[in-house]
């Protein structure tokens, strides 16, 4: 049994114009110590994904469906006070924007005590060493004095590496990155995910990132999910979905990578806007956008189906796989020199 | 810190003499002249001329001013009569003598200044306990039925005038009900009058709080109710969720001390002001008022009484102020003063 499970997945939002259905059936498994990446342009659901296996939407205007069992128990269906044991202890998140996510009236050390005095029955000062430590882990430097500065006096990627240490500091059975490294400039986001990396062979830790950067992915995942329009296109292990691609919307994604070993006059783009959950699109959501459209992609749902040769690679796409085969074998030509 | 003092202090003094010299300059361009109401109206023109001698308006009006800036520094020219001074010294800073009464203005203001500093402070008490619960409450609950019902009072309150609330307050729990007192001041301390003490204090001014606190309430529970929803949605709101934190102490740790901050501020600021009297309040209840004395002293031209108002609501404000940014850094590391 995978470390977490989540099937059939679907959280809908209430608003003044009607149900946005921004997760509609997601499904994927993370092992223990594996990265599982999450792939998609803004708005496909990834980030509510991730906030609702936390149970961090607002329960007003939010419904959920579906299952996310960690280790067997069903987060969803939890009671509110066993949530808030497994929160921050077995399974963490850090978020995007670490300007905004530490609360500016209080100290870095009071925020990471918090966490630790939330799960674990230590006094206060074993609760400040234990920050101190996890503030070190994550490369803090001079930890023993930072502990007592506030958020606005880290940098951005200083923040991070806190957030990062706050959330690893009750050394969680997942941890779930949502767009770490979007807000970081790139000497920073390499720092940010080396250390990710580092922590997870120290404590054995699944990771699921979420992100729209494909470079995050070849990086640190082990299996990448695609998601398009609140829907999973595309899944599979990281070579598998490099190297055989087999939706025109993981193509797209693909060719708009920028490559510093190829000669590539123009990146290609994927034409159209993401559509509005509010109304997807009939059949295929990606119909609208794709350049390989046909009759039946605009009436019939593709339903995700295995790869011949390759059971744990599955795709949504109603284009016979000879086409595709062909297709991607050029993209990667076209863009790519080798192996990912 | 010591600097940001010295600067501030600076800048109080600006403050001070540019609001005064306005006080003095408006009471110059009205064409008034106290001496003729001092004199009687059966005053010959040598009377008046004797009387504006004494009073010291026969002089121009920047000589007033700066015998009135004189009176009022610890260090000058001692005055021994209207307009006669012997030497230079130190003596007791003083805002010279009413026009009608020839009381001290110290005195007057000294006073006054209890009564009104007492519906002040007691009503920022009140409006402070109702509009903290039934912002905060709203906030957790947008469109339920307290917060359209907080809605509806924010509006009342808002758009009612204090002189109507207080008439209504008055004839319904005072006159209807006779729960409290209408009218009347009762000291806290040392009763001058044939009450006294805590209770009756409060007693009669638990009215005019109530009116005093409406407009006020009004205004900070449409404030609190939309810094707190803002702040709910702050990212640093969910990561503390995301920690396992419960509820209550989210809300306390994370929500109420982030989006309260902002009521520090406006609390200083609107006693500060409130200070320099609350004259609707005062008016309809009949308390002897900083507020009061004001309108009164406006009416029969005694710009001693005036200024002395003038002078003490500004030095409130400065130091409310000045109150504010002390605590404001106190309570947000991200505020430094410098």
């Amino acid at each position: 049994m995978a470390l977490l499970e989540v099937k059939d997945l679907r959280t809908h939002f209430r608003t003044d114009d009607g149900v946005v259905k921004a997760v509609d059936g997601v499904t994927f498994s993370v092992e223990k110590g594996k990265t599982l990446g999450i792939v998609g342009e803004s708005g496909c659901g990834k980030s509510v994904t991730c906030l609702t296996i936390m149970g961090l939407n607002n329960r007003r205007n939010t419904t959920s469906w579906g299952e996310a069992l960690l280790k067997g128990e069903d987060l969803l269906q939890m009671r509110p006070s066993r949530l808030r044991e497994v929160r921050g202890d077995d399974i963490a998140m850090i978020f995007q924007d670490p300007m905004t996510s530490l609360n500016p009236v209080h100290s870095i050390g009071k925020q990471l005590i918090e966490a630790v005095l939330l799960h674990r029955d230590v006094s206060k000062k074993e609760a400040r060493e234990r920050a101190i430590v996890s503030l070190e882990e994550v490369g803090i430097p001079r930890a023993e004095s930072r502990v007592d500065a506030y958020p606005h006096q880290f940098s951005g990627g200083m923040r991070q590496r806190v957030m990062i240490a706050m959330a690893m500091i009750n050394d969680p059975e997942v941890l779930i990155a949502d767009e770490p490294t979007t807000a970081l400039d790139v000497t920073t986001q390499a720092q940010i995910l080396e250390l990710m990396q580092k922590l997870q062979a120290d404590h054995d830790t699944a990771i699921i990132a979420i992100t729209h950067d494909l470079g995050v992915v070849a990086e640190m995942a082990d299996e990448v999910v695609v998601m398009y329009a609140a829907k999973v296109v595309e899944e599979g292990s990281v070579n598998s979905i490099f190297n055989r691609p087999h939706h025109p919307y993981t193509w797209g994604l693909l060719g708009s990578l920028p490559r510093l070993d190829t000669d590539v006059d123009r990146l290609v783009q994927i034409p159209g806007q993401p559509p509005s959950l509010l109304n997807p699109p009939s059949g295929c959501r990606f119909h609208p956008r794709c350049s390989y459209v046909m009759d039946v992609c605009k009436t019939k749902v593709p339903e995700l189906a295995p790869l011949t040769g390759d059971q744990g690679h599955v795709q949504a796409c109603h284009l016979d796989e000879d086409t595709k085969d062909r297709e991607a074998a050029r993209l990667l030509q076209a863009t790519m020199s080798g192996a990912a | 810190m010591f600097r940001y003092l010295i600067r501030r202090l600076l800048w109080a003094a600006v403050l001070f003499v540019c609001v005064t010299i306005v006080t003095y300059v408006i009471f110059y361009v009205i064409p008034a002249t106290p001496a003729a109401l001092v004199a009687g109206k059966t005053a010959t023109q040598e009377d008046i001329k004797r009387a504006e001698k004494f009073l010291g308006t026969d002089k121009p009006v920047y000589v007033q001013y700066i015998r009135f800036v004189n009176r009022l520094s610890p260090i000058g020219k001692i005055e021994v009569s209207p307009g006669e001074y012997k030497g230079w010294g130190f003596k007791s800073p003083s805002l010279g003598t009413s026009f009608a009464t020839r009381q001290q203005v110290n005195d007057v203001v000294g006073r006054a200044a209890p009564v009104t500093a007492s519906l002040v402070f007691g009503g920022a008490v009140f409006w402070m306990l109702v509009s903290v619960p039934i912002g905060v409450f709203s906030a957790l609950r947008p469109r339920s039925l307290l917060d359209r019902a907080a809605m509806v009072f924010v509006l009342i309150g808002i758009s009612a005038h204090p002189v109507w609330i207080g008439l209504i307050f008055a004839y319904t729990f005072g006159y209807k009900l006779g729960l409290f007192p209408i009218t009347g001041y009762c000291d806290f301390f040392n009763p001058s009058t044939d009450c006294g003490g805590p209770v009756d204090w409060a007693h009669h001014l638990i009215l005019p709080w109530a009116t005093f606190a409406v407009l006020f309430a009004a205004q900070y529970v449409r404030m609190i109710r939309a810094n707190t929803m803002e702040t709910l949605n702050e990212d640093y709101v969910r990561t503390a969720r995301a920690k396992g934190a419960p509820e209550s102490r989210v809300l306390r740790a994370h929500v109420l001390r982030n989006s309260l901050l902002i009521v520090v501020t406006m609390l200083g600021m609107d006693i500060g002001l409130a200070l320099g009297g609350a004259i609707f309040t005062e008016t309809v209840y009949g308390l002897p008022g900083l507020g009061k004395i004001a309108v009164e002293s406006i009416f029969s031209f005694d710009l001693p009484i005036t200024q002395g108002v003038v002078v003490f609501a500004t030095f409130s404000i400065i130091l409310f102020n000045l109150l504010v940014d002390l605590v404001y850094a106190a309570v947000d590391p991200r505020i430094r003063l410098t």
